[in-house]
């Protein structure tokens, strides 16, 4: 079983060393059988791997080799199987695969075909070094080296001056937050004296909550899991990320990379319940973040933008259900967030594709019945993520949303308010896209076309996942087994032993809980449907003038503007004056007028050099006198 | 025997290297012998047993009078660094034979009587003879510079002569008022220095002679400006040797001279040394953000780097000081690789000069791979050689104190930051009329990366064998510090 472990990252880096190393050389054919078959291999290994995880052991002994060890310090490249891993196993290979089959498709004419799957496998093998890591430094390979495929993917279609800036941005980005978790990873060191999941969770059991270590430990990580997974205030990354090819978008800013944030929290679960201040911290950078990206996303006009703001405020509503523990909650809205939202990015580049790369909402309408396939499963994902049953992402939000009312009733108020944004932007979405006439060119209606089965199959697939993945955890109040909180049960388990045991709500509040949220979700739908459909939609070009808050949220409330403000033009200019002034005109000004001193001294002193004896004799009794007045004097 | 060896070769190539006329010939003998020699030290480092040193050891008396002695030998540290120093020379003798230099016979016959000096300095027991060895040193690289450099070579070579010479005089001052301090008779032994009795002024004012000696040549903020003038001027392969190997000799005898020998007064100043690293590593970094000649955003970048590890060294703890010893060779690595990929850009482009240049990735993608890879090492990516020096150095750091490490720690933004710009400036976006023509890498230039992306992933991915070879010198090293 070991060894079938391995294969898991094994395949798909192989995958990158063939198409990285054969480049050019293998042929497209080859190119496709290998990005997409290794993925393949890896999904149906983690299948094994989680059918025996399930049924046969609690965990899998794991693999491991020294990777740095210095007396103490010792950090093997170890691997750990357990549900939480299994699960995000299973996301990043089986979404993983399908984004790749789709890709096939996608990039079909891109003269870069070979560079694509060789930079996908490459991601997919550092998300799942990410993902089966048994301690912080393996985990922060992967967490570093999927921000690099990021990078790398963002700027795929490098000659564009504007993607570039964007991937150096999502990696320095990335980077501020890196060095979060890296001081949190060597104050862990200090502390529990390992690196290793099992040793450090084990002696953070018996410390009492709230211990300063503790807190700063959780926050330093959390600043990694900010930047990762895009909140406030390092967020402004992801917008701009959704440059690269539509696949990347879907797959790493959208089902995976993103949600590592997530999942490191709910992996190092015992050390957050054991630190209440970093939880409220979490909780309401996590609520901000899904409002404010919720308030901006409904009043985007690129399909990706939406999506991507979108994604950000689901990203928020995950760290909300951290935040009041609810573990599984977030888990399980990361596992439906990855089947509706990598289905949503999908639909979209299907439309992008339709529609020969016009991406402005603006300019589409009408496409239902031209891209029946795109338009039925983009339906799914909208009203799967718009959180309406029976479809997934009813029962994962609704889950989160539960915990958050137990936890604090004014929090909730925010969250449903942010629900209901949600249900509003993506409808004005799915309107503006798929209904009413046909707003581009005579040319995009006449190139119109449904995608490729190699790009819909994938779509068909996830639309089914987005519309059944609510049974994985289907609650106690719809007589479900909540099987996968039963699964990640023995990984939150400490965690929950900590937390006190609150009394379940009664059925009647759960009803009435979920009865307000329905009914504001449908007069959201309603409200966009006499909007965009019923109505002509007023679509105003960017250029028009608009009123204080319509345009404070076009403009994404200037914060872009801010940190170019506050941040990189401040260093830029530090940057000058501390080489133009301090370090050519003080430093080394100093150093030359050493340098010139001892030229001068030397040239002085020459003069006294006269080779005359009688002066010399003087200066000797000078000197004598001086001297010997010393003496007297000391 | 190898010890000696590893010195004679070097010095004996270099005067053969005088008599030949041909270029091709003398070009492939100073390969020849760099690989050679290369191939001696790889067989100390087989035969090297960290239990003792004896092996490697060679004593042979000379100034009996004066306690002088022809004493070399390798531990751990030394022999990581002539590895480094040996591995180097024959990547950068082959990366000259694109330029075609005046003089090829004194210019290789410099570059190999550099390495002996290197050699030398990195295997010398004896006092006197490290400091003979440090400023032989000395005299190949200025040659090369001012000889075969780029503009303004002679004014600024002047200044690092004469700037790094001043620093060196003061370690000698050091050295003979040690020897007086030793016990009898009197010794230039290391074992002597370091057993000399000293009170604690004494002990500060050696330590700040060495300080400034060895601060000087790493270079430590604010004594670096002679530096990025210096790389920038210096040829190719100048600037390889000076920041791969040569600034080592700095850290190198931060190490093993200054902490045994006035362990007192480092432990007293190293929060003052400590700082000044630190503000060098932010310093060099934000001024690197806005360089525009790639030589010159290389050599900031290179003070900041090698600010983290005399930050290190200070914090006198295991980790901190192995990941000095493994960020050395990195850092040498690396530097050495981006400077060659700057001299391809240069030979194909003629500009150095980052707003100049763009699109280079379509024209030449291997280049690009390539110049990516070393970039990563460069940025501390982990799995990459950068990863684990930084990584234990911060570590290490982080030790001693929290903040020092987290500001230290801005050097992973920083690094990116300026790094990604040049790399986007000159790889990515479209071409222009100077980048239009640029050709791939042939064959014989991927050979020149292939050594050092090897060395890249096998310190990223198996740092074992270099952390275990120096672990217990580094330890002996600490013993005087607690």
């Amino acid at each position: 079983m070991t060894l079938i472990v391995l294969l898991i990252p094994l395949f798909p880096l192989l995958g990158f060393l063939v198409l990285g190393l054969g480049f050019r050389a293998v042929p497209k054919k080859w190119a496709t059988v290998i990005g997409t078959g290794t993925v393949l291999l890896s999904f149906i290994v983690s299948m094994v791997v989680a059918f025996n995880l399930r049924y046969f052991a609690a965990t899998l002994p794991g693999f491991s080799f020294d990777w740095i060890s210095i007396g103490p310090l010792k950090i093997p490249f170890a691997f750990l199987i357990d549900p939480l891993s299994v699960v995000m196993l299973l996301i990043v290979t089986g979404v993983g695969f399908l984004i790749h089959l789709y890709s096939v498709g996608y990039m079909k004419e891109d003269p870069g075909y070979n560079r694509f799957f060789a930079y996908m496998n490459l991601f997919v093998f550092f998300m799942l070094l990410l993902v089966l890591g048994a301690n912080y430094p393996v985990m922060f390979i992967g967490w570093e080296g999927v921000g690099l495929c990021s990078y790398l993917l963002i700027g795929f279609w490098f000659k564009n001056r504007e993607y570039n800036n964007a991937a150096k941005k999502a990696f320095i980005m990335n980077r501020i937050g890196d060095l979060g978790f890296l001081l949190g990873m060597f104050l862990i060191f200090n502390t529990f004296g390992s690196m290793s999941f099992g040793q450090v969770f084990a002696q953070a059991k018996s410390m009492p909550a709230g211990s300063p270590a503790i807190v700063a430990i959780t926050l330093l990580l959390f600043v990694g899991a900010v930047g990762k997974s895009a909140q406030i205030p390092l967020y402004t990354w992801l917008p701009d990320a959704m440059a690269g090819p539509t696949p990347v978008s879907a797959l790493i800013h959208a089902a995976t990379m993103v949600t590592a944030g997530v999942y490191m929290i709910a992996r190092s679960n015992i050390l957050y319940v054991l630190a209440p201040a970093t939880m409220t911290v979490i909780g309401i950078t996590g609520l901000a973040t899904a409002l404010f990206a919720a308030s901006i996303a409904i009043f985007q006009n690129d399909i990706k933008k939406v999506l991507a703001y979108s994604t950000i405020s689901q990203l928020g509503y995950m760290f909300v259900g951290l935040s009041v523990g609810a573990f599984t909650g977030a888990m399980f809205h990361l596992t439906t967030h990855a089947f509706f939202k990598a289905l949503l990015f999908l639909g979209a580049g299907s439309v992008i594709h339709a529609l020969g790369g016009e991406q402005d909402i603006r300019n589409m309408g009408g496409l239902r019945s031209r891209l029946p396939k795109t338009y039925w499963t983009f339906l799914i994902g909208t009203i799967a993520i718009a959180g309406i049953p029976p479809l997934s992402g009813f029962f994962s939000k609704d889950e989160i949303l539960l915990h958050v009312f137990e936890y604090s009733w004014p929090m909730w108020k925010f969250a449903v308010a942010g629900s209901l944004m949600t249900a509003f932007y993506m409808f004005r979405l799915l309107f503006l896209v798929f209904f009413r006439d046909f707003r581009g060119t005579e040319a995009q209606q006449h190139h119109m076309h449904e995608s490729p089965p190699v790009m819909t199959t994938p779509l068909i697939i996830l639309a089914i996942l987005a519309a059944v993945g609510g049974v994985l955890n289907i609650p106690e109040i719809f007589d479900g087994g909540s099987r996968l909180s039963a699964f990640l049960a023995p990984v939150f388990a400490d965690a929950a032993a900590v937390t006190a045991h609150q009394v379940p709500l009664p059925h009647s509040t759960e009803w009435l809980l979920m009865g307000i949220t329905l009914a504001g979700v449908a007069g959201m739908v309603l409200w966009a449907f006499n909007r965009y459909v019923r109505k002509q939609p007023v679509l105003l070009p960017d250029s028009a003038r608009r009123s204080f808050i319509p345009n404070l949220l076009t403009k994404k409330y200037y914060i872009d503007e801010l940190y170019d403000f506050i941040i990189v033009k401040p260093l830029d200019r530090l940057s000058t004056f501390l080489h133009d002034v301090v370090e050519i005109r003080f430093i080394d000004r100093i150093v030359n007028g050493v340098g010139n001193m001892v030229v001068w001294t030397g040239n002085t002193v020459r003069f006294i050099q006269t080779g005359n004896v009688g002066f010399y004799m003087f200066i000797m009794i000078l000197g004598i006198i001086l001297i010997l007045f010393l003496n007297i004097l000391i | 025997m190898l010890t000696v060896i590893l010195i004679l070769i070097p010095l004996a190539i270099s005067l053969i290297l005088l008599t030949i006329k041909q270029e091709k010939a003398i070009r492939q003998f100073a390969l020849a012998g760099a690989v050679v020699e290369f191939g001696v030290a790889v067989a100390a480092f087989i035969t090297y047993k960290t239990s003792c040193h004896c092996n490697l050891l060679f004593t042979a008396d000379w100034l009996t009078t004066l306690g002088v002695s022809l004493k070399f030998g390798m531990d751990g540290i030394s022999l990581l660094m002539v590895m480094l120093t040996t591995f180097l020379v024959p990547v950068i003798i082959l990366s000259s034979f694109s330029h075609t230099y005046s003089r090829p016979s004194a210019f290789y016959s410099l570059v190999l009587l550099m390495e002996m000096a290197l050699v030398g300095v990195f295997v010398a027991f004896d006092g006197l003879i490290f400091y003979i060895f440090w400023e032989l040193a000395l005299i190949p690289a200025w040659f090369i510079c001012a000889v075969w450099g780029g503009h303004d070579r002679i004014r600024i070579t002047f200044k690092f002569f004469i700037y790094t010479f001043v620093g060196s005089l003061f370690m000698l001052v050091a050295l003979i008022y040690l020897y007086f301090r030793t016990p009898l008779p009197h010794s230039f032994d290391f074992q002597w220095l370091y057993a000399a009795t000293l009170t604690p002024a004494e002990q500060t004012w050696i330590f700040i002679a060495f300080f400034l000696a060895f601060a000087i040549k790493v270079p430590v903020f604010p004594l670096h400006t002679w530096q990025p003038d210096t790389y920038t001027a210096a040829p190719a392969a100048g600037s390889m040797l000076l920041g791969g190997i040569m600034l080592k000799m700095g850290i190198y005898g931060m190490i093993r001279w200054m902490i045994p020998i006035c362990h007192q007064a480092v432990q007293l100043y190293a929060p003052v040394a400590i700082i000044l690293a630190v503000t060098g590593i932010v310093y060099a970094s934000v001024i690197a953000i806005r360089q525009n000649d790639m030589k010159r955003l290389v050599a900031y970048s290179s003070i900041a780097h090698v600010g983290l590890i005399a930050a290190g060294v200070f914090a006198l703890t295991p980790y901190a000081m192995e990941g000095a010893v493994i960020q050395m060779v990195s850092h040498g690595i690396n530097i050495v690789g981006l400077f060659i990929v700057i001299d391809l850009i240069e030979q194909r482009t003629g500009t150095r000069s980052i707003r100049d240049l763009g699109g280079i990735a379509l024209k030449a993608p291997r280049l690009a791979i390539m110049f990516m890879i070393i970039l990563l090492g460069s940025i501390a990516l982990p799995l990459t050689n950068g990863f684990i020096g930084e990584f234990l150095l911060l570590l290490g750091l982080f030790e001693y104190s929290k903040i020092f490490a987290a500001i230290a720690g801005l050097t992973i933004i920083f690094s990116a930051v300026y790094m990604l710009r040049m790399y986007q400036r000159t790889m990515l976006g479209t071409t222009n009329g100077l980048t239009e023509q640029v050709s791939d890498l042939t064959w014989p230039e991927m050979v020149l990366f292939i050594p050092l992306v090897v060395m890249i992933f096998w310190i990223g991915l198996f740092p074992g064998m270099f952390l275990d070879v120096a672990l217990p010198d580094v330890l002996q090293i600490l013993n005087f510090v607690k």
